[in-house]
């Protein structure tokens, strides 16, 4: 129950290859190794990004999850921001929104 | 005198996984040009190993035994971490120098207690500049790291002491090395506000760095970095260790704001090797 053991379980995954065959051959055995809250393993499960950023989840750890799970670039960003909509501000760490919430590429904001 | 080149570059992800996406392919391809010659400077410099100094981003260390500095001193290393389609980069070997940087490691640590590595795995990071400097991968190359990423992070001033410590080592070897630093000036990466440049304090940084300000780089503060430049400001500690090796001034060959899908600055300069 806590971020640290939260973003350990994506660091290693993101690095790892034979990690990412356990996330996709047996989950449950995989999450069991790490210390998680109920809230933390069902985002985690649901690849809930914008709980994840809400939690505190370092950007850099979170943008390779994104990938991980093939979602595209602007929408990755849009997931942060309904994050915040939905759960309020990030709790920890320094990746927060501080541009209220707006895009900042001509290319986003045609999307 | 064996460092033979120095210089800084950029090296978000999206300067190649999103090339595809930017609408203003000009000044997109001006970078590019930018970090062509960039490469051609350092092929011509004679180099026999470069050294990138990088901000890692988790792909080898985390909080549970975080290293201020760390020099690689492999054999081979492999990367991207990243999924090759969202980086756009193939998987790949690139050749370590196990035994030069074991000398060069040797020698920082005279002065710098730095950590060292045998094993590791490149991410963007150091993958974006290897794809425009060395995209044969066939140079040896020495991944070096400051800890820009998970806080508390090394002063400013320690920064430098590390670039100084790494130029008395390159100086100390018989072999030419290059030496780059790649890191972001202000950007908010990873967020929702990806994007967002402040072009105003990156262009001071800058001229900072160009003009070897020792004062001026050193007296900025993680707050002041967070609140003005964001938390990818962080990573001017690696642009502040390259002129602390290069010595001489700087020349800014490319900055341009107006690339914000690549969420950063886009920068490509070179420092003079001075004594």
């Amino acid at each position: 129950m806590s971020l640290y053991h939260l973003q350990k379980f994506l660091y290693e995954l993101n690095r790892d290859d034979s990690v990412k065959e356990k996330y996709h051959s047996d989950l449950d055995a995989l999450l069991s190794q790490f210390d998680l809250s109920a809230e933390e393993n069902n985002a985690l499960r649901e690849g809930d990004i914008g709980l994840l950023y809400v939690l505190g989840v370092n950007g850099q750890i979170l943008m390779h999850f994104a990938a991980l799970l093939g979602i595209e670039w602007f929408d990755y960003l849009e997931m942060m921001r309904e994050g915040i909509n939905k759960y309020g501000s990030v709790r920890a760490g320094v990746y927060a929104m501080t541009g209220g919430g707006e895009s900042y590429t001509a290319e986003g904001k045609e999307q | 005198m064996s460092l033979v080149y120095a210089g800084v570059l950029s090296h978000a992800p999206g300067i190649t996984g999103r090339a595809d996406l930017v609408k203003n392919t000009e000044k997109r391809d001006e970078f590019y040009a930018a970090l062509d010659k960039q490469r051609q400077e350092i092929e011509d410099s004679g180099a026999e190993a470069l050294i990138v100094i990088a901000a890692e981003h988790f792909a080898n260390f985390f909080m549970n035994n975080m290293p201020a500095y760390c020099i690689g001193i492999g054999n081979r290393y492999e990367g991207p971490i990243e999924d090759p389609a969202w980086l756009k980069i193939d998987k790949t070997d690139v050749p370590g120098s196990p035994d030069l940087a074991t000398r060069l490691t040797k020698e920082v640590m005279k002065t710098v207690d730095t950590a060292y590595a045998e094993e590791w795995k490149f991410d963007h990071g150091i993958m974006i500049p290897l794809n425009f400097l060395t995209p044969r991968y066939d140079m040896p190359i020495i991944p070096v790291n400051i800890n820009c990423q998970g806080p508390p992070l090394t002063p400013l001033n320690r920064a430098w002491e590390f670039g100084a410590a790494l130029r008395r080592a390159c100086d100390s070897v018989p072999e030419k090395v290059a030496l780059v630093g790649t890191g972001g000036i202000s950007h908010w990466p990873a967020t929702p506000d990806s994007g967002k440049i402040n072009e105003p304090w990156d262009r001071e940084f800058l001229d900072s760095l160009m003009n070897q300000d020792k004062e001026a780089l050193l007296r900025y503060t993680d707050e002041e970095t967070y609140n003005e430049a964001g938390q990818g400001g962080f990573e001017i500690r690696t642009y502040i260790a390259a002129a602390a090796a290069a010595k001489g001034k700087g020349e800014l060959q490319f900055y341009t704001g107006e690339l914000p899908i690549f969420a950063v600055g886009c920068t490509v300069a070179k420092f003079s090797i001075s004594g």
